[in-house]
């Protein structure tokens, strides 16, 4: 699950009187981006699914009216894209109306999908309603193995829907969430990035919160191979370049002794609401005790963003202790990431472990030069599906035939 | 390289005015880009009709005095270096 970094200023021509952009930390702090997890159900069942181990059941997901009342309060306080996620956003049969509210609202939509259940016309209404760009999911570059991974059949399905995805001409990215079972596979998963039409492949290190910490001993690589995998993505990212490919490599926070600068600053650039309406500063925080976060249906965007203790809690630098007080890179990695902080000491207010500086960073040193584990782990616990597969929408079960006829 | 060019925004590259901040953005997916002072204007000439010419011309007429001639088709060349025109 990746965020939107934060906004460049593009160069003006000198005739122009200047503007100051309005970039984070001008005050009023805006947000620029939502990430909407539109519902916790997925037909697949990674291991490092990014939803939380408590997973918002069916009955308590939001309205589609909530979701358009939603949309167009993040677009009043200064939303100007999101992602529309899960679980798997298909799953909602008022996919289209959700998007046609955020295009309305003057948000750019980018659907963040597994591939799975998505028919040629669907997705035109989807385009027609507005969206802007889709992201596909992969697991592996070899079928059977992400299928595995994905605990269930799909790679034909992703397959397919990226080609579905160029034929409307929408901008396809593929992301790759890497760990030890698909880290030996960077070469074959890069090459699907032309092979499917991509315009752009994340390849993103699993971060280890919720499912993935649970699953962390199967799930983490080790240094040699990880240190292999750079190697690679450097190798070929100008070739990729050449045919207009973007590489986005998300580093693994474990390995080099440096803190993320999680979501750009807690509460700066972007923020996440839950199937359930939670409003979050990142989706890992659920995790968070004591966070108290609120919900769209008991208070609005605005107040929530600029006043709710959830949000202003580590906004900025004044929460911190040492060492991260003190240090010259506060401004820069805003002290790690909160939630990764808890998960590993217990205190949220702690420096990230993952910086060297910080006095716990032996949690990660320990683990990533621990002698490697043998050669094939399981995959780890699947993450369990949040609700049964009858409660698909019956448009889905109609799409799905529709594929497999078209194929 | 701006001979016969007819500068026309990416298929993926959006041009919005922004109400809230009161600025023009690129919006792009994974991306926004702050355009500052006129780059939005220039963009917007940008209609895969005009020549690098017509839109310069266009823009002398609207600020008489301004270097133009110079500025636009280098700012033009950065932005479709960036991959956003084509
Ligand atoms: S199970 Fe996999 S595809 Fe489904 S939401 Fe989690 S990470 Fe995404
Ligand atoms: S001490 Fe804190 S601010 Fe300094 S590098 Fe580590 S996490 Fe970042």
């Amino acid at each position: 699950m990746n965020t939107l970094s934060p906004p460049s200023g593009a160069c003006d021509p000198a005739m122009a009187s200047p503007r100051s952009p309005g970039s984070p930390g001008t005050s009023p702090v805006r947000p620029w981006a939502l990430l909407a997890e539109l519902t916790h159900g997925c037909p697949l069942r990674c291991p490092y699914c990014s939803n939380p181990l408590e997973l918002a059941t069916k009955s308590a997901e939001l309205t589609t009216a909530e979701w358009e009342d939603a949309l167009r309060q993040a677009a009043d306080l200064g939303v100007v894209s999101a992602h529309l996620s899960g679980g798997e956003p298909l799953l909602r049969p008022d996919l289209t109306e959700i998007v046609a509210a955020a295009d309305g609202a003057g948000i750019h939509t980018q659907l963040v999908t597994s591939g799975v259940g998505l028919g040629r016309a669907r997705l035109g209404r989807l385009a027609d309603a507005g969206l802007r760009s889709v992201q596909l999911s992969v697991q592996h570059a070899d079928p059977a193995t992400n299928d595995l991974i994905a605990g269930r059949r799909s790679f034909t399905d992703k397959e397919r829907t990226a080609a579905l995805i160029r034929e409307a001409g929408l901008p396809l990215g593929l992301n790759v969430v890497l760990h030890r079972h698909n880290l030996d596979a960077l070469d074959a998963l890069l090459d699907l990035a032309p092979a499917w039409g991509a315009d752009r492949i994340e390849l993103a290190n699993t971060q280890f919160y919720g499912w993935a910490l649970r699953n962390r001993a199967a799930l983490l690589p080790s240094r040699e191979r990880l240190a292999v995998a750079a190697r690679t993505v450097r190798r070929r990212r100008a070739e990729l370049a050449e045919q207009r490919i973007e590489v986005v490599w998300v580093v693994p926070d474990y390995f080099e002794g440096n803190a993320k600068p999680c979501m750009g600053g807690w509460g700066a650039i972007s923020f996440t609401i839950t199937p359930d309406g939670t409003v979050l500063p990142c989706p890992a925080a659920a995790a968070i005790p004591g966070l108290d976060a609120p919900t769209v249906r008991d208070h609005d965007l605005e107040w929530i963003w600029h006043r709710s203790r959830t949000f202003t809690r580590y906004r900025g630098t004044a929460w911190m202790r040492e060492p991260c007080r003190s240090c010259d890179l506060r401004e820069k990695d805003f002290g790690g990431c909160r939630c990764q902080a808890f998960a590993l000491t217990g205190d949220a207010s702690a420096t990230d472990p993952a910086c060297r500086f910080s006095p716990d960073h032996h949690l990660v040193r320990d683990l990533v030069d621990a002698p490697p584990a043998p050669a094939s782990p399981t995959l780890g616990e699947p993450r369990r599906p949040a609700r049964r597969a009858a409660a698909v929408a019956p448009e889905e079960a109609e799409e799905a035939e529709e594929a497999e006829e078209a194929h | 390289m701006t001979a016969r060019w007819r500068p026309v925004l990416a298929p993926a590259v959006h041009l919005r005015y922004d109400r809230v901040r009161g600025t023009d953005l690129l919006l792009l997916p994974e991306r926004v880009v702050v355009l500052k002072g006129s780059a939005g204007d220039v963009l917007r000439l940008c209609n895969g009709e005009r020549e690098v010419p017509d839109i310069v011309a266009e823009l002398a007429r609207r600020h008489p005095g301004a270097p133009v001639a110079d500025e636009v088709p280098a700012f033009l060349g950065r932005i479709r270096a960036e991959g956003w025109l084509r």
